[in-house]
C-alpha cells in the first residue's frame, strides 16, 4: 500500500506535548458560567479579549470598514480580485505606521518591505524556509513558545538547539548561554543558521532589556548568523521598563542589516487571532523578496486586509486603542497577581504579555518534571484550570506554570482566583511549608481574618475596590 | 551566499517563467479603456469577473452579515478570536453543499473530511507535504497551469513528470501517456506517489470524459498510487458534457469506502466558481483521516480568515442564491466563450472545442515561422508588445507542440474583449495578407528575434526597473 510522507504520519507537529493536552481537556468540558460552572477555566490561551467592546465601538462608526455595508460594497468587487502578494499598498502603510507607534514612534518601518504571512504561524515556517535547509539548526532560548517545535521545524526539517535560561537571573539571556548553546550545536554537527528571540517574552510576560539586546546583535554579527525578533507581543507592554525592538537596537549598534528579521502579527496586539495577519519584516532582500514569493501560501485575506487597512489608518484610533489596551492589560496583571501573592504564590516579574510565569516549585512533591506533571494534572482536573506546565516550554527547571489572564471576563476571572484559593488553603498542610511567598509579608494561615480580608477585595462586580492598595498604571495618571 | 537557504537562490518559485513575464509586461503598460486607450489587454488571468453584480445585490439585501451580525446582535469577538483549524461548522457545510450542487448532487461529502486552507495554491502544496517525500514525484497531464511548478514543487522537493497529451486526440489523457509518464519517472529513479489532474483543465477549458476518469483510476489502482482531482473550475462548467467528478466515478466503481476511496483527493476553492482569488478561500477533500488529519494541522500555516469564512458561509447557505449564481454564470461564461472563439473566427484562428473554464485552448500553429518554441515565444512576443494582448504561451503550460495559447475571457468587459479580438484580426492579417518574400520573412523574424533575445534574459520579477521597456 502506498504510503504518506513521514511528516505527515510522524509527531513532528507537535501535539502530543502536555500544552495541547490540556487544551483538550478543556474542550471536554469547558467552563461556561451557568451552563457548566465547575468545567476547566480555560488559562492556556494566550489571548486578548480586554479591547472587544473599544474596537467594536469603532466599526458601528466605520461601516466603510467592511466591502459588505452599503458604504463599502462600491470596493467588493476590487477587493475581491485582490490577489497580489505584494498586499494593498494602504494596508501595508496601515501596518508599518502601526508597528512605529507601538515603538513609540522611535523607528519607522517601510511598507515597501511589509510582507504578509498567515499569521505568525505562517510567518515563522516562512522564514525558516528561507534561512535554513534542512538539517541545519536555529538557537532558541528557553522557556519558549511550544507551537515553535512545529512552526520551525516540521516541514522545514530545521533543527532547533535550546538556549539555555535559568531562574537564578530571571531567565535572561547572557553570553554565556548563547556561546554555550552554539558551540553544543556544533559539536552535535549542526549548522547554526540563526538565533531566533521572543521579545517580550512568551511565556515569561518580560522584556528584554537594550544592553542584552545589543549583546544579542553583537553575538550574531560575530557569528554571522540570522537574529529572528518575534516581537509579536510588542504592543502589550504596560508597564515600564518601555518595551525595546530589535529595530532601534540595530541604529546604535555595528549591525550587518541583511542579518536581522522581525516576525509580527496582529494576533496578541490587537485580539485578532481569527483574522490571520501575520507579517514579516526583513531587512534583507533576498529573503524579503523570496518570503514575498512564500506568502502566496498565506495571503492575508483582502477582505480582512481591508478592514485592518480602514481601522489602522485612523490614527486618532490607534493612539487611543494602545493606551486602552495598556491600561486594561496592567489592571488585569495587576490585580492577578497581587491576588496570587495573597495566597503565597509568586510569580516571575513581568511588564508585558497576556500571561503571567507562575512560580510552583515550592509545591512541587518531587524537584523533577514528573513532579511538574504531577502537580499540572492535579491543577486540571481537581482545581479545574488549565494552565501549562513549564516542561511544555522546554523550561530547564521544574516547578513553572503559564497562566493567561487576558482572555476571560472579570467574573470568570473570580471564580478562577477563588478556586486558587481554595485549593491552596485546602491543602495548605500537606503541601505549602510555613514561608512560602517572598513577596509579601503575609504569613500563609487558615485564619478567618485573612479570608475575610480576601473576601473585602474579591467583589464580584468591580476588578478592585477603591482601596485597593494596587498601584495605578502611569499611563492613568498622565491623562488626569 | 551560503547564508540563506538554496530555496531562496533556486528558481523553483518559477517566476522567471513567460507566464509571469507576459504579467510584468501588462503592469507596466496596462489597458484602460479612458486612460490609456493603446496599452496591453490582459488575457494572461484566469479571473472570472462576470458576476459580481449577483454578489453585490445579495449583500445589499443581507446587511447584518456585513456589519458583523447575526440575528442582530455582533459576533465580531467571536469573529475576532476564531482560529480553530478545524474551520467554521457552518462554513464547512455551505461550502460543501456548493460543491455538492455543482456536481448534480450525484456525491455527498463528509464535512468530517475537508480541510480550509488559504486558497488552492496552499492546498496543493500541503498535500505534496502529506503525500509525498523531497525526490519523490508526481505525475501531471500536459500542458497544466504553470503555477504548479512552483506549488508542487519548489518548498517540497517533490519532482513533476508529465503525462504527455497531444493535440492529435484533443489532448486526451491515454493509457499509454500514462504508462510512458511512470516509466520515465522510473528510468530517472524517481518514486511515483501519484497522479494529479486537473478537472476542468486549466489550460485547456475541457471536462475529462468518463473513459479518461475511469482509465485514471484503474491507472491509479494498479500502480498502488494517489490521486489528486484539481476541480477549482468546477463551477464554470457552462455547456456539456456535463461535469463529472472524481468522487462520482468512484461510486459508480462502488469503490466507496475501498482503500483506492482513500487514495483520492480533490482540491478545491473559490477563487474561479465565484470569483474571489483575494478572499483566499481553498479546501482539501480526502477520504483518508490521516491524511485530513495531518492537512488539518499543517492548514495552520494558511487559514482562511474568519470574517471571510463567515461571510462565505452565510452566501453559500442561501440555497436560492447559489442556484440562481450558478445558472446565470454558467451563462454569461456560455456567451462570453462564444464571442471570443467568433472573434478568433474572423481571424482564422481555431481553438479547442470547450465547455469549462475561464479561457480558450487557442490553436496558432499556423502563425509560427517554424514548428519550434522559439518560433512560439517570437509570435507570443509580437502579441503582448506589438498586438497589445498579454496571452499565455503554450510553452509556460508545459506543452508538447509549439504554437498553442491560452486566452482568457472573463476578466474583462464586452467592449475590451471586442477591441482584443479587432486587434488580433489586424495583426493576423498583416502577416498572412501580404505575399511577403521568404527572405523578407526571414529578416522581419531576425529583427524581432534580436530584440526578444535581450528581453528574454531571465530577471527577477522584482529587478526589473520601472522605465525599461
Amino acid at each position: 500500500m502506498v504510503s504518506m510522507s513521514k511528516i505527515a504520519t510522524g509527531n513532528g507537529h507537535g501535539e502530543n506535548s502536555p500544552y495541547f493536552e490540556g487544551w483538550k481537556a478543556y474542550e471536554t468540558n469547558p467552563f461556561h458560567p451557568i451552563d457548566r460552572p465547575d468545567g476547566v477555566i480555560q488559562m492556556g490561551l494566550a489571548e486578548n479579549q480586554l479591547c472587544f467592546e473599544f474596537i467594536k465601538k469603532w466599526l458601528m462608526e466605520h461601516p466603510e470598514a467592511s466591502v459588505c455595508t452599503s458604504e463599502g460594497v462600491g470596493r467588493f468587487k476590487e477587493t475581491a480580485l485582490f490577489q497580489d502578494y505584494h498586499g494593498m499598498p494602504e494596508f501595508r502603510q496601515a501596518v508599518a505606521k502601526f508597528m512605529g507607534k507601538v515603538r513609540g514612534d522611535r523607528v519607522k518601518f517601510d511598507p515597501e518591505r511589509i510582507v504578509m504571512s498567515g499569521g505568525a504561524t505562517g510567518a515563522h515556517e516562512t522564514v525558516a524556509f528561507c534561512l535554513a535547509d534542512p538539517g541545519e539548526a536555529l538557537l532558541l532560548p528557553t522557556p519558549y513558545y511550544p507551537g515553535f517545535d512545529r512552526d520551525l521545524r516540521w516541514r522545514t526539517g530545521v533543527e532547533l538547539v535550546p538556549v539555555i535560561c535559568e531562574s537564578c537571573n530571571n531567565f535572561q539571556i547572557t553570553r554565556n548561554a548563547l556561546e554555550a548553546a552554539y558551540e553544543k550545536a556544533g559539536e552535535d554537527g549542526l549548522r547554526v543558521k540563526g538565533l531566533l528571540i521572543t521579545n517580550p517574552s512568551n511565556p515569561l510576560g518580560t522584556i528584554m532589556d537594550r544592553d542584552t539586546l545589543k549583546s544579542i546583535v553583537r553575538f550574531v554579527n560575530e557569528k554571522n548568523i540570522h537574529l529572528i525578533g518575534d516581537e509579536i507581543y510588542a504592543a502589550t507592554v504596560f508597564k515600564s521598563p518601555e518595551f525595546v525592538s530589535i529595530s532601534e537596537v540595530i541604529e546604535e549598534v555595528e549591525c550587518d542589516r541583511d542579518l536581522i528579521h522581525i516576525v509580527y502579527s496582529l494576533s496578541k496586539d490587537m485580539g485578532f487571532p481569527g483574522f490571520r495577519v501575520g507579517i514579516i519584516y526583513s531587512y534583507n532582500d533576498a529573503v524579503m523578496n523570496c518570503a514575498r514569493k512564500m506568502s502566496s501560501y498565506g495571503l492575508v485575506s483582502s477582505q480582512t486586509q481591508h478592514l485592518i487597512a480602514t481601522m489602522l489608518n485612523d490614527h486618532d484610533f490607534v493612539d487611543d486603542f494602545i493606551v486602552e489596551s495598556r491600561e486594561q492589560l496592567f489592571k488585569r496583571h495587576e490585580y492577578f497577581t497581587w491576588s496570587l501573592s495573597q495566597v503565597g504564590i509568586g510569580s516571575l516579574k513581568g511588564n508585558g504579555g497576556l500571561f503571567i510565569w507562575m512560580d510552583l516549585r515550592k509545591l512541587l512533591k518531587d524537584n523533577t518534571f514528573e513532579g511538574e506533571m504531577d502537580l499540572w494534572r492535579v491543577i486540571i482536573n481537581e482545581v479545574k484550570l488549565n494552565v501549562s506546565p513549564g516542561s511544555s516550554f522546554h523550561c530547564h527547571e521544574p516547578g513553572w506554570f503559564r497562566v493567561c489572564f487576558a482572555n476571560m471576563d472579570d467574573n470568570t476571572m473570580e471564580v478562577a482566583l477563588s478556586r486558587i484559593r481554595a485549593f491552596i488553603l485546602k491543602n495548605n498542610e500537606s503541601i505549602v511549608p510555613r514561608k512560602l511567598c517572598r513577596r509579601s509579608s503575609l504569613k500563609l494561615s487558615l485564619s478567618r481574618s485573612l479570608s475575610r480580608r480576601i473576601d473585602d477585595f474579591m467583589s464580584p462586580t468591580g476588578i478592585m475596590s477603591p482601596h485597593s492598595p494596587l498601584p495605578q498604571s502611569p499611563l492613568v495618571r498622565a491623562r488626569t | 551566499m551560503g547564508l540563506l537557504s538554496r530555496k531562496v537562490t533556486c528558481n523553483s518559485h518559477g517566476q522567471d517563467s513567460s507566464y509571469f513575464l507576459g504579467w510584468l509586461e501588462y503592469e507596466k503598460n496596462p489597458y484602460d479603456e479612458v486612460k490609456n486607450p493603446r496599452g496591453i489587454i490582459q488575457m494572461g488571468l484566469a479571473e472570472n469577473q462576470l458576476s459580481f453584480d449577483l454578489l453585490e445585490s445579495w449583500l445589499d439585501k443581507n446587511p447584518d452579515v456585513a456589519g458583523f451580525k447575526r440575528d442582530g446582535q455582533s459576533i465580531f469577538k467571536e469573529l475576532a478570536l476564531f482560529q480553530d483549524y478545524h474551520g467554521f461548522p457552518a462554513f464547512k457545510k455551505a461550502l460543501l453543499d456548493f460543491m455538492a450542487e455543482i456536481r448534480g448532487n450525484k456525491v455527498t461529502f463528509d464535512p468530517n473530511r475537508i480541510v480550509l486552507t488559504a486558497g488552492a495554491t496552499s492546498a496543493n502544496e500541503t498535500l505534496m507535504f502529506c503525500l509525498a517525500e523531497q525526490g519523490d514525484a508526481f505525475l501531471l497531464p500536459t500542458p497544466y497551469y504553470p503555477g504548479f511548478d512552483r506549488d508542487l514543487r519548489w518548498r517540497t522537493g517533490v519532482e513533476i513528470v508529465p503525462i504527455k497529451c497531444t493535440s492529435s486526440n484533443r489532448f486526451k489523457i491515454t493509457a499509454s501517456a500514462l504508462e510512458d509518464a511512470y516509466q520515465r519517472a522510473q528510468r530517472k529513479n524517481l518514486r511515483v506517489k501519484g497522479v494529479l489532474v486537473t478537472n476542468p483543465s486549466n489550460p485547456l477549458g475541457t471536462t475529462m470524459t468518463r473513459e479518461e476518469l475511469d482509465l485514471l483510476v484503474n491507472f491509479i489502482t494498479d500502480k498502488e498510487i494517489h490521486l489528486i482531482s484539481d476541480e477549482i473550475y468546477s463551477g464554470t462548467v457552462f455547456s456539456s458534457p456535463a461535469f463529472v467528478s472524481i468522487m462520482e466515478v468512484l461510486k459508480d466503481q462502488n469503490l466507496e469506502k475501498t482503500e483506492i476511496w482513500e487514495r483520492v483527493h480533490i482540491v478545491y476553492s473559490l477563487s474561479k466558481d465565484l470569483g474571489l482569488p483575494g478572499f483566499r478561500v481553498g479546501a482539501i477533500y480526502s477520504n483518508d483521516p490521516i491524511v485530513v488529519a495531518a492537512a488539518t494541522k499543517m492548514s495552520s500555516f494558511g487559514l482562511v480568515s474568519s470574517q471571510t469564512q463567515y461571510l462565505l458561509s452565510a452566501i453559500l447557505s442561501d440555497k436560492k442564491f447559489t442556484k440562481e449564481y450558478i445558472a446565470k454564470n454558467h451563462k454569461r461564461l456560455r456567451k462570453r466563450r462564444s464571442m471570443l472563439v467568433a472573434g478568433l473566427e474572423k481571424a482564422g484562428i481555431d481553438c479547442l472545442e470547450s465547455n469549462a473554464g475561464l479561457f480558450c485552448w487557442v490553436d496558432m500553429r499556423h502563425l509560427l515561422s517554424s514548428d519550434t518554441f522559439e518560433a512560439e515565444m517570437e509570435l507570443w512576443k509580437r502579441i503582448v508588445y506589438d498586438v497589445k494582448l498579454n496571452i499565455s504561451p503554450g510553452s509556460s503550460c508545459h506543452c508538447t507542440e509549439p504554437g498553442w495559447f491560452r486566452v482568457c475571457f472573463a476578466n474583462m468587459s464586452e467592449d475590451t474583449l471586442k477591441l482584443a479580438m479587432q486587434r488580433l484580426k489586424s495583426f493576423v492579417g498583416s502577416i498572412t495578407g501580404h505575399d511577403r518574400s521568404h527572405q523578407e520573412l526571414k529578416n522581419s523574424r531576425r529583427k524581432f528575434r534580436s530584440k526578444w533575445v535581450f528581453r528574454l534574459s531571465f530577471q527577477s520579477f522584482h529587478d526589473r526597473e520601472q522605465d525599461e521597456r
